[in-house]
C-alpha cells in the first residue's frame, strides 16, 4: 500500500471519530493536524466551548494523567501543550465572541529571583481550558507584581510558582504581604513547582499545593465554587 | 592510596561503592564520585569509606530522599559516623528532614552548584539566569541534560526551556581544557554565552574536613 493511500484525511472521519483522532494528535504533540481538527469542527457548526472542552481538554487531560503517572515526560507534555495552544489560538477569539461565561479570575507567575515558566504556562492553558481567564505575569515578580495584578484584574485566585528551593521561600513572603496589607482572604492563594509538597503548602499559608496543572485545575474549581457558595449563603 | 573512580555510566546508572572498612561512611550524589575520592586521597583520610547513590537521581529528586534513607539504615550498623553528601538538591527541605529525623549530617546549601563555589559567594552572585554545569554535567551533558529534555528528539523545544537564561556557567573543579571547550560546545547548543568559573572543591572539601 503507498504512503498516500495511508494517509489519513481528516475531513472524512465523523466527529466521533475526528475527535478521537484529535486527541491521538494532541498526545503526540501534531500541532497542525490538531488545528486542522479544530477548523474542521467548527465548520461543522460545533460550539468553540464544546471543541475545546471535548476534543482539547479532553485530550490534554489523557496527557496530564499519562504524565503523573510515569508513562510520558516532560518533552512530550511540551509538545502536547504546543499543539493544544494551536488549537486554542483558533477557539480563543471565537469564545470571547461568544461571551461563555467565566468560572472564575485568576492571576499567576513565577516568583522572584525564578526565570523557570514551563510549569505555569501549563496551569495557565489548562485553567483557560476549564473556563478560567487567567492574567498570566511571567517570571521573576516581586512581591508588588503579584498583589497589584490580584487587584488590577480582580482575580478569584492567586497562583505561585517556583522551581528552586531557593526561590520557593518567596512564596511566603507573598503571602505575609497579604495578611499585612489584610487582603490575604480576599484570595484563593494556590502554588505549584518541582521542589514544593503539601506540608510547605500548608506551612506558608497557602490554600492549596498543586502538584501539576491537572490538580490546579480540580482546586481552582472546587474553591471557587465553595467560595461562591459561601457568599451566596453568607 | 589512590581509590579506583569508575566510568561516568555507571556512576550515572549504577552508582558505586568503596567500602574497605573504613570508620565512617559518606553516602553521596554518583556525580560527586571523583572529587571526593580526589579529596579523600589527597589527605590520606582512609578511614573515610564512600558510597554513591546513582548520580541520574539528580534528574528525580523525590527519588533522592528514599535512596538516601535506606543507604543510611543500610549502613548504620557498621560505622561509627555516617555523613550524607547531598546539598537539598531539588527535595524542597525533605532530606534535610529526613537527614534530621535520621540523625546524620548533609551537605550545606540548595545544590553542588552552590557548594562548589561556597555557598556564601554563590547566594551573594544572585545569579538567577545562569545554567550551571559541573565537571561530571559537562562530561554527562547528553545523558543529564540534552536527552532527558528531548533535545535530540525535538530540539524545537530548547527555547521554552532556556529561552530565559543568559549564560552557562561552567563550574570546572579542575583544570582541563578538553573540558572547556566541550563546556563551551554545550553552551553553544543551548544557544546561551558562555562563561568558565574555576571553583576547585569549595565547601565540599572543607565539609569533609570537617567530618574527617
Amino acid at each position: 500500500m503507498s504512503e498516500e493511500e495511508d494517509e489519513l484525511i481528516l475531513s472524512e472521519l465523523d466527529d466521533e471519530e475526528l475527535v478521537s483522532q484529535m486527541m491521538d494528535d494532541l498526545y503526540d504533540g501534531l500541532r497542525d493536524e490538531v488545528c486542522e481538527g479544530v477548523n474542521i469542527l467548527l465548520e461543522r457548526g460545533w460550539a468553540p466551548y464544546r471543541v475545546l472542552t471535548e476534543a482539547l481538554v479532553g485530550g490534554m487531560t489523557i496527557v496530564g494523567r499519562d504524565f503523573r503517572d510515569g508513562i510520558l515526560f516532560v518533552p512530550e507534555v511540551l509538545l502536547a501543550a504546543n499543539a493544544m495552544k494551536g488549537g486554542m489560538a483558533i477557539l480563543k477569539p471565537l469564545l470571547a465572541e461568544t461571551g461563555a461565561e467565566t468560572v472564575g479570575r485568576m492571576v499567576i507567575g513565577t516568583v522572584k529571583g525564578d526565570i523557570h515558566d514551563i510549569g505555569q504556562n501549563l496551569v495557565t492553558m489548562m485553567m483557560e481550558g476549564a473556563g478560567f481567564e487567567v492574567m498570566n505575569i511571567g517570571i521573576n515578580n516581586p512581591v508588588e507584581n503579584f498583589i497589584d495584578a490580584a487587584k488590577e484584574f480582580d482575580a478569584d485566585i492567586l497562583g505561585m510558582s517556583a522551581l528552586l528551593t531557593t526561590t520557593m521561600p518567596y512564596m511566603k513572603t507573598v503571602i505575609d504581604e497579604m495578611k499585612e496589607q489584610g487582603i490575604r482572604d480576599d484570595y484563593i492563594v494556590l502554588v505549584g513547582g518541582a521542589p514544593l509538597n503539601e506540608e510547605f503548602g500548608k506551612a506558608i499559608g497557602a490554600d492549596a499545593y498543586c502538584r501539576d496543572a491537572a490538580v490546579a485545575v480540580e482546586k481552582a474549581k472546587e474553591m471557587v465554587a465553595r467560595r461562591h457558595n459561601q457568599r451566596a449563603s453568607g | 592510596m589512590t581509590t579506583h573512580v569508575p566510568d561516568d555510566s555507571t556512576l550515572r546508572d549504577d552508582g558505586f561503592s568503596a567500602q574497605l572498612a573504613g570508620s565512617v561512611l559518606l553516602i553521596a550524589c554518583g556525580a560527586l564520585a571523583r572529587e571526593i575520592l580526589d579529596v579523600k586521597d589527597k589527605n590520606g583520610w582512609d578511614h573515610l569509606d564512600l558510597t554513591c547513590l546513582p548520580a541520574i537521581l539528580h534528574n528525580s529528586p523525590d527519588q533522592i530522599v528514599p535512596a538516601v534513607k535506606a543507604a543510611v539504615e543500610k549502613n548504620r550498623s557498621s560505622y561509627d559516623r555516617i555523613y550524607v553528601v547531598y546539598a537539598d538538591c531539588g527535595t524542597g527541605g525533605l532530606l534535610q528532614a529526613a537527614c534530621d529525623d535520621l540523625g546524620v549530617e548533609m551537605v550545606a546549601g540548595p545544590h553542588c552548584y552552590s557548594f562548589f563555589e561556597g555557598n556564601d559567594a554563590f547566594a551573594a552572585r544572585d545569579e538567577f539566569t545562569a545554567f550551571y554545569l559541573t565537571d561530571f554535567l559537562v562530561r554527562q551533558f547528553d545523558a543529564f541534560v540534552w536527552e532527558p529534555l528531548g533535545l535530540d528528539r525535538h530540539p524545537e523545544l530548547r527555547d521554552m526551556y532556556f529561552a530565559h537564561y543568559t549564560k552557562l556557567v561552567y563550574q570546572a573543579q579542575i583544570d582541563d581544557p578538553a573540558l572547556t571547550a566541550k563546556a563551551q560546545d554545550c553552551a553553544a547548543r543551548l544557544g546561551l554565552d558562555f562563561e568558565r568559573r574555576f571553583t576547585g572543591y569549595g565547601d565540599l572539601e572543607r565539609t569533609m574536613a570537617d567530618w574527617a
